[in-house]
């Protein structure tokens, strides 16, 4: 901004300086008047009416065990009693209303003893399991803090355990295992998977 | 694990499949050509009609600055307050509660500056009002000011000598009923139907499989995290971002996630090629942009499939990769690959943590955003880049003894005045931004402040450094991603990083659109054998070298306080 000669002037400036302002904010009042209409409500009540002919309806797909409702398909939960396959540690203790991941630093001490601390957890309840058939995501906390998945291998070395508590053959539990195995996307692309809650469904279903 | 390869392999060539001919279509639309998005002419004329707007009245640069300008601040002043009383307006199944000043404060300028910064979480912070008529509305329309801006820089190079330079409604509303708006339908209708919520139910009060009383949060997210990577905003409907579950269901949406937050910022180079006329010019861009791109990809999937050394020393085999943070349904490979792309192309969402990857997958993501300009963001990505051009032009003019020109303008003090008071600016914020956020925990850690800064650190040491230095570039970037263990929601934070939001975004586009407008105004000098040409592959690599000068002059001490250093104590 130039300094302005004499008060006069600067009364002057200010006054195109409204004018002008005044020519660009009424197209702006209006014109976000008009795509909040647009973008705010025609929009999303189309997406919305839209995922009514989705599985969940759009309020997200619901997993039943004997006609009551355990649990979301996509959200993890904690899986703490030896009888039931573990999913991952999660910094929030499976919060689905607030999720979130640790936020550890890959040096911080207290961080690292307490992904050895897990480790220790791991190998008193398989006995026999060796260290570096651990799968690392059994160790690690999950981004969301909700992550629905494990690893093949994850679910492998618990299988030993789940038999023992269950009461119920190996070679059963690993069968399971494999039918609950959720492939790469076209059988190309990603990580082999498995969903922690629904094999846990399907177990409790055999166990009967 | 080739599987996982084999998915970014394949993420990126679609990319390219999309963005391409997305790139020719967006130079149609702004051209004025025929295009079957034509049937959006009535839709076009009835918005120009409400909002009385003359789309044929034609505005020089200052114009176009003053109309964006002025409708931003508009949406400062509304959304602050809605902020604010949140509590009190409808649409708050959750209960949520109204956000304090300085949290408002930031929040809506990082909403409106496009950068999507978040320094409350969306399931507990925000009510279904805010996400839809604050945070959805600004995605789209900060993302449509860039491009519109971005277009009116089009137009100063189409023709020998311009002054006039289109109207800014009208490339801000094309931007929207021809781009993000039809787009965002279809990867919302995709999301959708993998299992993202869009409904308007509030939380859920379930009984879990092992027998405990959980809540889980919804709402209408699919809308929002189709714009939210469309229009390189990134801000998350949950508080994991694209890591949470129902943001990110699997790995279909993982990749087109990954698709859609690339496409504009890659098809707006190819439309500059076409728009002016010069297609050699818009691959020479390209070409630099990805080597660029790829020199950052590399070496961060190398440090991120590599692991975590430090657990490989209690005897855990990472055979995938490094593992905290992550999702087992996208992996290592494809975190990675999105920590980089989020990061070049000034998205700032995440399907991983940051804070959690590996000290030198953090030097690639701090670097990505202080360079800001490979594909960079949803319009202003190119802007950037013309910044550094404009160094080049001027640097390899001294070197050659000719006066420099740009496209047939001549390149005189002003504009290279302009062009270095930009390229300044970011290290000045960055650096200032750090130094005082580093002074303050370390001098006044005590300090009886909402936090005192003693507690906003989540890790010691170097990694402490670099939650700190990634925050401030993070906003100076309008990237949004963050070291999240930052404890960033008080006075300090707030405030800092929305100061640093403010002249982060509109510094770099004020700046190249009044170098294009001056430029545009000059004589045109028709192009002799004594011109140098921008166009080369030797031109191309001095740009590049002109790039990663700059940036490490300005940056490498500070990053090696940070991710170097703890890079060192990790394999030490």
């Amino acid at each position: 901004m130039k300094p302005s000669p004499s008060i006069g002037i600067a009364s002057l400036q200010l006054k195109t300086n409204i004018k002008q302002m005044k020519k660009y904010i009424l197209p702006s009042i209006r014109l976000t008047l008009v795509f909040t209409v647009i973008l705010c409500v025609l929009y999303p009540l189309f997406i919305s009416l839209a995922a009514k002919l989705s599985k969940g309806e759009g309020s997200g797909e619901k997993v039943y065990l004997k006609g009551k409702t355990v649990g979301y398909k996509l959200i993890g939960q904690s899986f703490t009693k030896p009888e039931y396959f573990w999913g991952r540690p999660s910094a929030v203790a499976y919060n689905a209303a607030g999720s979130a991941g640790s936020n550890k630093g890959p040096t911080n001490p207290d961080y690292l003893k307490e992904v050895s601390h897990r480790i220790d957890t791991l190998l008193k309840y398989h006995p026999g399991l060796q260290k570096n058939k651990i799968p690392v995501e059994l160790v690690t906390a999950s981004g969301s803090g909700l992550d629905p998945n494990i690893s093949v291998a994850g679910a492998q070395i618990q299988a030993k355990r789940i038999a023992a508590y269950r009461q119920i053959p190996l070679s059963k539990v690993l069968k399971l295992i494999e039918t609950n195995t959720e492939k790469p996307l076209l059988g190309l692309f990603g990580p082999s998977k498995i969903n922690v809650l629904t094999l846990n469904i399907a177990l409790e279903k055999i166990s009967k | 694990m080739q599987t996982e390869i084999l998915g970014i392999v394949a993420t990126f060539a679609l990319t390219l499949i999309i963005a391409i001919p997305l790139g020719s279509y967006l130079a149609k639309v702004f051209a004025g050509q025929r295009v079957w998005t034509n049937i959006f002419a009535p839709l076009e004329k009835f918005i120009y009609k409400i909002a009385g707007i003359n789309p044929n009245e034609q505005m020089d640069w200052k114009q176009h600055l003053k109309a964006m300008l002025t409708i931003n601040a508009l949406w400062l002043a509304y959304g602050f307050f809605v902020l604010l009383y949140q509590d009190k307006l409808p649409l708050n199944p959750d209960g949520n509660p109204g956000m304090s000043p300085h949290l408002a404060f930031n929040t809506i300028i990082s909403f409106v500056v496009n950068c999507n910064l978040q320094h409350y979480s969306g399931e507990s912070g925000v009510s279904y009002l805010v996400q839809q008529f604050i945070v959805m509305f600004l995605q789209f329309v900060s993302a449509a000011t860039g491009m519109a801006i971005a277009f009116a820089f089009f137009k100063a190079f189409k023709e020998k000598t311009a002054v006039k330079l289109g109207n800014f409604w009208q490339h801000f509303t094309l931007s929207i009923t021809r781009v993000l708006l039809p787009l965002s339908v279809i990867i919302a209708i995709i999301l959708a139907f993998n299992g993202v919520p869009a409904s308007y139910d509030g939380k859920d009060q379930i009984t879990s499989l092992q027998g405990d009383s959980i809540s889980v949060s919804r709402g209408p997210a699919a809308a929002m995290v189709a714009i939210k990577h469309l229009g390189t905003n990134g801000g998350g409907w949950f508080g994991a971002n694209s890591a949470h579950p129902l943001e990110n269901p699997n790995y279909l949406t993982n990749m087109v996630e990954a698709i859609s937050q690339m496409i504009i910022p890659i098809a707006m180079i190819i439309a500059f090629g076409i728009f002016i006329g010069r297609r050699k010019l818009s691959w020479t861009i390209f070409g630099v942009m990805t080597i660029g791109f790829l020199l950052l990809l590399l070496p961060t999937l190398q440090s991120e499939l590599g692991g975590n050394a430090k657990i490989a020393e209690m005897g855990i085999a990472q055979p995938t990769g490094a593992m905290e943070g992550k999702e087992v349904r996208f992996g290592p490979t494809a975190t990675a690959y999105w920590s980089t792309i989020t990061t070049v192309v000034s998205t700032g969402s995440v399907n991983g943590m940051h804070d959690s990857t590996m000290p030198l997958t953090g030097l690639y993501q701090l670097l990505a955003m202080m360079i800001n300009a490979f594909y960079g963001g949803c319009g202003v990505g190119l802007l950037n880049y013309f910044v550094y051009l404009i160094i080049a032009v001027f640097i390899a003019g001294l070197m050659v003894g000719r006066t420099p020109e740009f496209l047939g303008h001549k390149l005189e003090a002003r504009e290279v005045k302009i062009a270095a008071l930009v390229t300044l600016i970011s290290p000045f914020l960055i650096m200032c931004g750090t130094a005082l956020a580093s002074y303050t925990f370390t001098q006044h850690g005590q300090a009886q402040w909402d936090t005192a800064p003693s507690a906003w650190l989540n890790n010691p040491s170097f990694h402490g450094f670099s939650e700190m230095l990634y925050e401030v570039t993070s906003s100076n970037a309008n990237n949004g991603s963050g070291f999240e263990g930052l404890g960033d929601n008080n006075t300090f934070w707030n405030v800092m990083t929305g100061v640093i939001l403010l002249f982060g975004r509109f510094i770099p586009i004020i700046g190249p659109l009044a170098i294009a407008g001056l430029l545009a105004k000059k004589k045109y000098i028709p192009e002799s054998a004594g011109t140098l040409k921008i166009d080369t592959k030797t031109f191309a690599l001095m740009t590049l070298a002109i790039i990663l000068v700059l940036n490490a002059l300005s940056y490498f001490p500070a990053l090696a306080l940070g991710p170097i250093a703890e890079y060192f104590t990790m394999i030490k």
